[in-house]
């Protein structure tokens, strides 16, 4: 058994949520720099080259990337062997949070009873926090700043095993088309297929912590993940909506297995400002 | 195209779809929750708490300054979330609004009905837009913190035009140009 104390905890998620706000992925920043080679808009490039030098002026000044500085969702994966001690783990983690956001000078965005009074919680919190137990004795934390214009455009369909890789094809341009200019393009495209409705979402939303780009293992859903892209950029959407032939950067599917009956398919949308950074205890 | 803001009424007349503007001037913030209690106040009969007439709206909520800094990141926010107040806040006297992603088709007829113009900029640029606000002032509804009205002082403030009083859109244009069949 290794102990790990809840104040090391509040500390490692509050150094992460302001990392992570401040200083943008170097594989983001590369597929930025390699869609401005290839973008045939001007007003797609203007926009690329804003995005570019918006990411160093952030890590220099230790500003904000955006204004939204999203939902703080945590991604856990705790080692079987470790024992949290000095308190209880997610009050650790709210308490990175609500630490993070004030000292970052980062926008608080989560509203208490969010369909009638729309309270501001003032620090950010509550966290969305997935925990998984893995072998091993360490704890991995990953802190993904989650904007709102883009998780607002995401889509869940329940699709028909009949429907194949081609319905998921289709649902994946649809929600793309839909979101249009809204969910701040070029993207990064979250595709979780299988499990259960609420699975199939958390596929998605953890596809978007892979390495911009870099393919699926299977051969055949890396394969799914082109096709999307390919279609995807040939909406004429382009950077920030403008028009041009880059809507999205990279297409990341995770699949697992479904019900006989069942063909979920989710689709989680990043914005370009794609946040996340992780450390390990 | 320099042009200050408040934006004179020649002045929007020449602002055709896709021009690259850069603004300086007054401009004012507001968000969801200012446009629902703006709309509340001009329905009671009651005056807003800043002349609207000739105004430019940006559509962003600030992160807190920093040390040293008047602001934080200050790019806009999805303005669809506006459309339905729009229209009778055109009607009021805004001209201008600046904020990312299209507009419905009733805030577009409204453009042209009232001579006004809708501007966009890069969202998630809000480090670098951040440059460009000299000064800052909250001048209503403070308790609502970020999506408070802020009267902001701006140099060369980078937009483009998305709608103008000719019924252009630059999304349907931009889509248009950039599809394959």
């Amino acid at each position: 058994m290794r102990e790990i104390k809840a104040t090391e905890i509040t500390k490692t998620v509050s150094t992460l949520c302001q990392e992570a706000n401040f200083r943008l992925g170097e594989d983001v920043l590369s597929a930025l720099k390699k869609a401005l080679k290839t973008e045939k808009s001007p007003l797609g490039k203007e926009v690329l080259t804003q995005l570019i030098e918006n990411a160093k002026v952030a890590k220099d000044e230790r500003v904000a990337l955006c204004q939204d500085c999203g939902t703080a969702v945590v991604f856990l994966e705790i080692g079987q062997e470790v024992h949290i001690s000095g308190g209880d783990l997610n009050s650790a983690i709210e308490e990175g949070v609500r630490q993070g956001y004030d000292q970052g000078c980062l926008r608080k965005a989560m509203v208490k009873q969010p369909f009638s009074e729309r309270i501001n919680t003032r620090d950010n919190t509550p966290a969305v926090i997935h925990a998984e137990i893995v072998p091993g004795d360490k704890l991995k934390i990953t802190v993904m700043p989650k904007g709102g214009g883009a998780e607002n455009m995401s889509q869940l369909a329940m699709l028909l095993p009949n429907h194949g890789s081609q319905g998921i094809i289709e649902m994946a341009v649809k929600t793309v088309d839909e979101a249009g200019g809204n969910a701040c393009p070029p993207l990064i495209i979250g595709v979780g297929v299988g499990g259960t409705a609420d699975k199939a979402m958390l596929l998605a939303k953890k596809a978007l912590l892979r390495t911009v780009g870099k393919p699926n293992a299977d051969p055949e859903v890396a394969q799914l993940e082109k096709d999307i892209l390919a279609r995807v950029n040939e909406l004429g959407i382009g950077p920030m909506g403008f028009g041009g032939s880059t809507t999205a950067l990279a297409v990341h599917a995770e699949v697992m297995a479904a019900h006989i009956v069942s063909l979920p398919v989710a689709v989680n949308l990043q914005c370009h400002s794609a946040r996340h950074k992780e450390a390990v205890l | 195209m320099n042009i200050i803001s408040p934006i004179e009424e020649e002045i929007i007349e020449k602002l055709t779809v896709g021009t690259r503007v850069t603004i300086s001037g007054v401009i004012y913030t507001a968000r969801d929750a200012a446009h629902h209690r703006l709309i509340q106040a001009l329905d009671k009969g009651e005056e807003p708490p800043f002349d609207l007439k000739g105004q430019t709206l940006y559509y962003m909520g600030p992160s807190p300054a920093p040390p040293g800094q008047v602001i934080g990141s200050a790019g806009p926010t999805t303005s669809q979330r506006m459309d339905k107040y729009t229209p009778q806040l055109l009607a009021a006297g805004v001209k201008a609004m600046i904020g990312k992603g299209n507009r419905s088709t009733e805030v577009r007829e409204a453009i042209r009905k009232y001579k006004a113009v809708y501007l966009v900029t890069t969202g998630g640029a809000g480090a670098l837009l951040a440059r460009t606000i000299k000064r800052v002032e909250v001048i209503a509804y403070e308790e609502l913190d970020t999506e408070a009205i802020r009267r902001l002082t701006v140099e060369d403030f980078p937009a483009i035009v998305a709608n103008d009083i000719y019924g252009e859109d630059l999304f349907e244009q931009g889509k248009a140009e950039y599809k394959k069949a």
